[in-house]
């Protein structure tokens, strides 16, 4: 069993992060990059959703037995 | 008693997922899928113990094991895609729930025909 409880820790501060980083950049006048900060925000966050939808996928077959 | 782990689990995503969500709701959403998959984990391991059971008890009876495979194939498509299917229709895609939910159908029914088949066989061999 690889399930790690801190991912949820780890993508709500990604979250609270980017959206300081984006309100901090919209202040300031900079709305390109505060769009490209939350872009980036959310391109790592699915990086680890989908690494951890991959093994579950992984779990799910070995546990039926699929093939 | 594993379900207090999972009670508690669920109540903090639930709480960081609301937090979050006025801000930036797609990472809300990916927030939700991560605990649904923990949650998923913790039980994976008990429903492996049950299928184990089902597989002696098949074993004693002398039933072919096909039957087996192709129950417990339904059995895996019918979560996978109840998962999925709760995940969009949490991110407000009710649209596309209700397509996974439809193949989910199309697949199982896929899996069946043969079942299908071998009970019409047996029938008409009952019934001349």
């Amino acid at each position: 069993m690889t399930y790690d409880i801190n991912l949820i820790f780890k993508i709500v501060g990604v979250g609270i992060l980017v959206g300081a980083a984006h309100y901090i950049l919209k202040n300031s006048g900079k709305e390109d990059y505060a769009f490209l900060a939350t872009l980036g925000g959310l391109g790592i966050v699915l990086i680890w959703v989908i690494q951890l939808l991959g093994s579950f996928f992984e779990q799910v077959r070995s546990v039926f037995k699929l093939f | 008693m594993e379900i207090m782990q999972i009670v508690g689990i669920g109540i903090v995503a639930a709480v960081l997922a609301v937090t979050i969500r006025q801000n930036k709701p797609e990472i809300a959403a990916a927030v939700s899928i991560a605990a649904g998959i923990i949650i998923f984990f913790l039980v994976l391991g008990k429903i492996g113990a049950v299928i184990d059971v089902l597989k002696e008890l098949a074993n004693r009876a002398n039933l072919n094991t096909i039957y087996l495979a192709t129950i417990l194939k339904i059995i895996a498509i019918a979560y996978i895609a109840e998962f999925g299917a709760q995940i969009c229709r949490d991110a407000g895609e009710g649209a596309l729930a209700v397509k996974i939910e439809f193949a989910a159908k199309i697949l199982v029914l896929i899996l069946a025909v043969p079942i299908l088949a071998a009970v019409l066989q047996a029938l008409i061999k009952l019934v001349p």
